[in-house]
């Protein structure tokens, strides 16, 4: 247990390590732990941010379902409400045109029967020419009618 | 134990002995053979033992530290990196919280420190003979193996702490400030003798203190291993006073050794919290 010159040999070991430490050793590895640090934190406010994000992003999903939703109900309600329309147009429709039908039957009906009235008449008309020519034929004396023709002769 | 010959006294002397190097009496270059020949080399020799197991202790630290630092990523950790990570962290913290002004030094300081007495410390749960044994079968004399029962680590670290405790205090407040620091506290300005003297030993006792707390705990700790080792060397034959101290030797080792893991590490946290408040303290102005 002498005091020697071992002491100068490891103070002067001790300064060298402590260098060579100082140098070699504390910053790589502090920058990896800072590196890593960073790193970590940033994944995590990057999860956090994905998080918010997926939260809204299931919002407007579930929103714009719901509206989806609402405009398909609209949808068939006013399909529903047009059909029974056009059924209701359509039976209108129709009704007017079998009255016009109705109309236009029952006038031609009309002038047909007319028509026929007339005809009938013109007939009735020649019959009675033709029977009273007929009879005028039969009641024709030629030897009366010659006296009556020679007084008027005669007269003249 | 060496040689049946040999005493209690001789073993525990034999243990606490340093390897030396250096000018023998006759004038040659060489080791010492017994501790009065070391003694008689003065100043100017070396204690191979400490020196060789801290430079391979230390360059074993930086190694894998230093490999672990090329190829660290931010990515996922491998198991190295992963444990070296948490020893830096652990430190960091530990300077963070002690250590208020800003200097890059003081941080891989303090890791170097922590890790390096702990190693250092850590060869004193090697079993107490293996090495000086195995070093003896190689024909080397003497070989302590834990650095840090040699003051001349403990106060090599030190005085290095207190160099920079020095550098920093002048650099921080001015050569006039450090000075008023000693001197006008914390008596006022009339008591500036005693105040230099108390400040003084304050400033002083801080290396000292440092060394000789690693020093003397770990010496203290060699020392009981050195003595549970003794019981076991009673041995005479298969009696059962011979059994008990043998199977005394292996419980009591077992139990300090697992004891000392909690003051290697202790010492080792001590050590390097102890710089950084005497460092902070030379960073920052007297109030």
């Amino acid at each position: 247990m002498n005091i020697n010159a071992t002491l100068i040999a490891q103070a002067i070991m001790f300064g060298l390590f402590v260098w060579f430490c100082m140098r070699f050793v504390w910053p790589p590895i502090t920058a990896a732990l800072a590196a890593r640090q960073k790193q970590i934190a940033d994944g995590l406010a990057s999860s956090e941010r994905g998080r918010n994000e997926l939260e809204l992003a299931t919002k407007r999903a579930s929103t714009i379902l719901h509206e989806a939703k609402q405009q398909a109900a609209d949808l068939v309600a006013q399909a529903e409400k047009r059909g029974v329309a056009i059924i209701e147009e359509a039976k209108e429709q129709a009704r007017v045109e079998g009255d016009r039908i109705i109309v236009g039957a029952k006038a031609e009906i009309e002038q047909e029967v007319s028509r026929a009235k007339e005809q009938l008449r013109d007939q009735v008309a020649h019959l009675a020419v033709a029977g009273a020519e007929q009879i005028l034929r039969r009641e024709v004396d030629a030897k009366a009618h010659a006296d009556m023709l020679a007084s008027l002769k005669g007269g003249l | 134990m060496s040689s049946e010959a040999i005493s209690s006294t001789e073993y525990i002397k034999h243990h606490l002995q340093n390897l030396t190097w250096g000018r023998l009496h006759d004038g040659t270059l060489g080791f010492a053979h017994t501790p009065e020949e070391a003694k008689e080399m003065g100043f100017w020799a070396l204690n191979v033992d400490s020196f060789l197991v801290a430079l391979v202790l230390g360059g074993l630290f930086v190694f894998l530290f230093s490999r672990v630092a090329a190829k660290a990523t931010a990515g996922v950790p491998s198991g190295m990196q992963n444990f070296v990570e948490w020893i830096l962290e652990f430190i960091d913290n530990s300077v963070r919280s002690s250590f208020t002004a800003r200097n890059p030094i003081v941080a891989p300081l303090a890791l170097t420190l922590f890790v390096w007495i702990f190693l250092m410390n850590l060869m004193d749960l090697l079993p107490i003979d293996f090495i000086p044994m195995a070093a003896q079968a190689m024909g080397i004399h003497y070989f302590k193996v834990v650095p840090t029962t040699d003051p001349n680590v403990t106060f090599g670290m030190s005085i290095v702490v207190f160099a920079m405790i020095l550098y920093y205090s002048i650099k921080m407040k001015g050569a006039g400030g450090f000075f008023a620091e000693l001197a006008f506290q914390p008596l006022p300005k009339a008591a500036m003798p005693f105040n230099l003297v108390l400040e003084g030993v304050n400033l002083i006792a801080k290396p000292v203190s440092l060394a000789l707390r690693l020093f003397g705990n770990m010496y203290a700790g060699e020392m009981i291993f050195i003595l549970i080792a003794l019981m076991g060397a009673t041995w005479v034959s298969a009696s059962v006073g011979s059994t008990v101290m043998f199977g005394s030797q292996i419980l009591l080792s077992l139990g300090w050794g697992i004891f000392h893991i909690l003051i290697i590490t202790l010492q080792a946290f001590i050590f390097m919290t102890l710089t950084v408040v005497y460092l902070d303290m030379a960073h920052q102005e007297h109030h």
